[in-house]
């Protein structure tokens, strides 16, 4: 096996025992890429020479037996949505092609404080609006798996990078399902942490209440071992929550003896793909068959969860996409203009991507006069409920498992002229972030050579027993 | 022509001294190099996010208690959305539906001479924007504008008059308004209200309505004028503008006016149609602010002394008359001089009036104010009781309290370094006046005669002759008993 394709954890172990070095790695890294990048596009920017620094200098630190963290040398790649000082960060967008943050987001600050070696900066759709990483202004990123299938939205270059051997571990966000869903259908893990786990100090905000950095990688334990990084209060973030983290790495080889289990009923009926179904149900059973109690739960709520999500997160992403003018940073129409308000319209129009002004008037008209009460009110009422259902169903059970996507990974161009049917594929993961809940996808099996993901909900700040869970699957089912 | 009752309300934002930004660590400096004080947070950049100044809310709930407001246990930020080249974020962080302080009042008096509790509909707190700076003297004349964020950020208590409950009804009422809400300001120490430097800004609403009806007439709004004449003015124009309107049988329109400073009048800048949709709604990324009982009171507890306060004070304890004590309170650097120098004077009244009188005087002449003079209240203290001792004649100690406010200085020293102790001795002084009487016959008939006037001519002759140094009342009674026996 190539060491580009190993996990975190085989990798760290082997820079441990002095078998490898980090410069290898990364070289093994860049090796793939320069074969696959063409045409998979993962990445928006690469930074090669930056990373075999930093790998030579995790390789000093290491000889001088002092290495940062259990990730110190390997390589990781960012989403394009997270600020990186001095390193283009372009969100996807054309109003961003040329913006080099002064500053670094917490979380890389963290990822770079702990020795990992950027890779560079990973595709998305644009301002993270999107299920399949078509929305992107610098072109689409594709499947792994199947390259004339998406690899998934919005965080598909993290997903894809991870599953092609581009990059080893990745962050990156989840708004509506944008880890989750690139995770399934690439085939990788991916986890969005509970809501004010992770700082979004220097994360482009697309939803402020519903956004949080998540890591990707090749198996539950590298997730583990990226999470530990990243989780902590951080006095930068007004949401990021004073609780202490635990280290992850404790929730793994723990089995599922006694684990009650949640089956949302609201969760597998029509709509769903009977075979995505079939392979969720048979991971149930091996959970069953290896010691879970398995509960049929109800989230009444749950059909409200779409029209709730839409609302709320474009209504804080017109507030939140407003800042982009033209005026301090980024790009502004060219040519002459009679004054700032055309400056201000050619600027948006040209810079902005057609999702990105789709949610941004949708947002707007949701929190017009007139119109906030019936719409982002009521929204956000909706959303009380959706978390009290999930509230009320963890009294009797530890933690829920359903699909991730209704459907399997689908071709470039397919879903892209349909919004709404876009929409629909986040029917599963959207509640998490409107209610907080950590949530992970691992992948649960193949139909007809694609990949499924399987998600497994937890209780807020209950990450371990979500890895727990993951983590047994996996090895019941004979995958890392 | 109907004389209509006139509804005034105001807007007014006053920027806070804290050190800091609302939002961020950035230092609040007036006059720093453009964007020199800025940060990713207040200059907008993507990802950047707002953490709470706790000062800022501190100083927003000692206003709050000034000004008798209820004070809510859970107080929310909101977003106020517009687009403008000095607003980096695109948004305003501001509050809306849950500001910290609401339904107070504040005291005047008003057009009938009677206290007046004008209402304060509430107390909010907000950032400040940037500034924009354009390159010709006009904005229509301008090819393009350059963008200062020094400013944008700064945090800004929003304090807003209820037009229903105890409006201002004048042109006098809104001034006295003003001239007292800054007077408070100023004394709970958390702003310097410094007009001209923009830390006291005022939008005024002004509508008329027949006496006694229920609905209030449309209003007109005059935004941001730079002094409180101006107010003044923009007022009175706009009274005469509605009811012109009304008199000619129309309707005044809603709208917003801007006050032109030459021509002392308010001309049209925005309609209602297009009054902009600001799209408030809590910002997500600051959570709700829990303010309990006991914060409230450490704030009540260390809230200095109010104006109101000390003029009760005043005339109660030193039986100051109400207009002298309003005086010795209107400035809050002069009342705590007064109230420094009362820990070792006791007589309140008679160091009241030499503040107010022989002081302020002083300090004209030099140009100084109180606080700049290096003048200490102690050295003023000492000064007042070497002439309540009778060792300095107060001709002598305002000449003394003239240099002192300029230079400071020790007065005893100086007193004893240049031998300006008061004439003790009465027969020194007895042929001094009878020297002056000599030198003055022509006088001196005339005060024989009964006329009281000379007396003070001669009396101002011996000074001459002492410097000032001869005990008025002395050499006063020395001639008249000399010459009239």
């Amino acid at each position: 096996m190539e060491l580009c394709d190993r996990t975190a954890a085989e990798l760290g172990r082997m820079l441990r025992t002095g078998e490898v070095s980090a410069r290898e790695i990364t070289e093994s890294v860049f090796e793939r890429v320069d074969l696959k990048e063409g045409l998979i596009h993962a990445f928006i920017t690469q930074t090669r020479e930056l990373a075999l620094k930093q790998a030579d200098a995790s390789d000093r630190r290491r000889r001088e037996g002092r290495p940062l963290s259990a990730i110190d040398g390997i390589p990781t790649a960012l989403k394009d949505v997270i600020c990186t000082r001095g390193v283009r960060t372009t969100c996807g967008s054309k109003i961003l092609g040329n913006y080099i943050p002064p500053y670094d987001a917490t979380v890389a600050g963290r990822v770079l404080e702990s020795g990992a070696v950027l890779v560079g900066k990973a595709n998305m759709d644009e301002f993270a609006m999107g299920s399949s990483t078509e929305n992107s202004a610098a072109g689409p990123t594709r499947n792994p798996v199947d390259p004339d299938r998406v690899a998934g939205g919005s965080s598909g270059g993290p997903a894809a990078a991870v599953a092609s051997g581009e990059a080893v571990l990745a962050l990156g966000t989840d708004t509506g399902g944008s880890i989750r869903l690139p995770a399934a259908f690439c085939g990788v893990c991916g986890v969005k942490p509970t809501y004010g786990r992770v700082s979004r100090y220097g994360v482009v905000a697309y939803a402020s209440s519903l956004d949080q950095v998540g890591p990707l990688a090749r198996s539950v334990e590298d997730c583990a071992l990226l999470l530990n990084v990243i989780c902590g209060h951080d006095p930068r973030d007004s949401t990021s929550a004073d609780v202490p983290c635990p280290d992850f790495t404790q929730a793994l080889a723990r089995g599922v003896k006694g684990v009650r289990v949640g089956v949302p009923v609201e969760y597998y009926v029509e709509g769903l793909d009977p075979r995505i179904k079939a392979r969720v149900m048979d991971a149930l059973e091996l959970m069953a068959r290896n010691g879970a109690e398995i509960v049929d739960i109800s989230l009444p709520h749950a059909p409200y969860a779409i029209s709730a999500y839409y609302l709320i997160a474009t209504a804080e992403a017109s507030s939140n996409l407003a800042r982009y003018d033209g005026v301090k940073y980024g790009f502004r129409a060219a040519g002459p203009v009679p004054d700032s308000v055309r400056m201000y319209e050619a600027t948006r129009s040209e810079g902005f991507g057609k999702e990105v002004k789709r949610r941004i008037m949708l947002g707007t008209y949701a929190l017009s006069a007139g119109y906030y009460d019936a719409y982002y009110l009521k929204a956000q009422a909706a959303r009380t409920l959706i978390r009290r259902d999930f509230d009320r169903a963890f009294e009797r059970v530890d933690c829920m498992v359903t699909p991730v996507s209704p459907c399997l990974p689908f071709r470039l161009g397919e879903k892209i002229t349909d919004p709404l049917q876009m929409y629909l594929v986040d029917i599963y993961t959207v509640s998490l972030n409107l209610s907080g809940l950590p949530g992970m996808s691992v992948p649960c099996g193949w139909v007809e050579g694609l990949p499924v993901g399987m998600q497994i909900i937890g209780k807020p700040f209950d990450e371990a027993t979500v890895l727990r869970v993951g983590d047994a699957y996996g090895r019941m089912a004979g995958c890392t | 022509m109907t004389d209509y009752e006139v509804v005034i309300g105001f807007e007014t934002h006053v920027e806070l001294k804290t050190r800091t930004k609302l939002f961020c660590g950035c230092l609040v400096a007036y006059d720093a190099p453009p964007n020199s004080r800025t940060c990713p947070v207040c200059s907008g950049q993507p990802g950047a996010l707002p953490v709470l100044n706790r000062k800022a809310v501190e100083f927003t709930l000692r206003a709050g208690l000034a000004l008798h407001c209820d004070i809510r246990e859970r107080s929310r930020f909101a977003r106020k959305n517009y687009f403008y080249p000095d607003l980096p974020k695109g948004y305003q962080i501001s509050q809306y539906e849950r500001p910290f302080c609401e339904n107070g009042h504040l005291e005047i008096t008003g057009d009938d001479g009677l206290p007046y509790a004008v209402g304060i509909k509430r107390v909010h707190l907000e950032e400040d924007a940037g500034k924009l700076v354009h390159s010709a003297s006009s904005f229509g004349e301008s090819e393009f504008s350059l963008v200062d964020y020094n400013r944008s950020s700064v945090p800004l208590l929003e304090i807003v008059t209820d037009h229903e409950r105890n409006p201002l009804r004048s042109a006098f009422e809104a001034r006295t308004y003003l001239e007292k809400l800054r007077q408070i300001l100023r004394y709970i120490d958390i702003s310097e209200c410094a007009i001209e430097k923009g830390q006291f800004r005022c939008d005024v609403n002004v509508s008329i309505r027949r006496p006694g009806a229920r609905e209030f007439g449309n209003r007109a709004e005059v935004k941001n004028m730079a002094s409180f004449r101006f107010i003044a003015e923009a007022i009175d124009y706009e009274v005469r503008r509605q009811t012109e309107i009304l008199e000619s049988g129309n309707e005044v329109p809603q709208e917003t006016r801007l006050f032109d400073e030459q021509a002392l009048a308010t001309m049209t800048m925005r309609g209602k149609e297009d009054a902009p949709d600001y799209r408030y709604f809590p910002d997500p990324d600051l959570l709700e602010v829990e303010i309990d009982e006991a914060f409230i009171e450490r704030i009540r507890s260390a809230m200095p002394e109010l104006p109101d306060h000390r003029i009760d004070r005043a005339m109660k304890a030193y039986g100051m008359a109400r207009q002298d004590a309003l005086v010795l309170t209107r400035d809050r650097e002069i009342s705590d001089f007064f109230e420094a120098c009362l820990v070792s004077y006791p007589d309140g009244a008679r160091i009241g009036r030499w503040i107010t009188k022989d002081l302020f005087k002083a300090l004209r002449d030099a140009g100084l104010s109180v606080q700049d003079s290096p003048l200490t209240p102690e050295a003023f203290v000492r000064l007042l009781g070497m002439v309540d001792r009778r060792v300095l004649t107060e001709a002598v100690a305002r000449s003394l309290l003239a240099e002192m406010v300029r230079s400071g200085g020790d007065p005893e020293e100086m007193v004893r370094e240049r031998g300006l102790e008061a004439l003790q001795d009465g027969g020194e002084l007895r042929k001094i006046v009878d020297e002056a009487i000599r030198e003055n016959p022509r006088a001196a008939a005339r005060i024989r005669e009964g006329e009281e006037k000379t007396v003070d001519f001669l009396v101002g002759q011996v000074m001459r002759k002492t410097r000032g140094k001869a005990p008025a009342k002395e050499v006063r009674e020395m001639i008249l008993a000399g010459l009239r026996g």
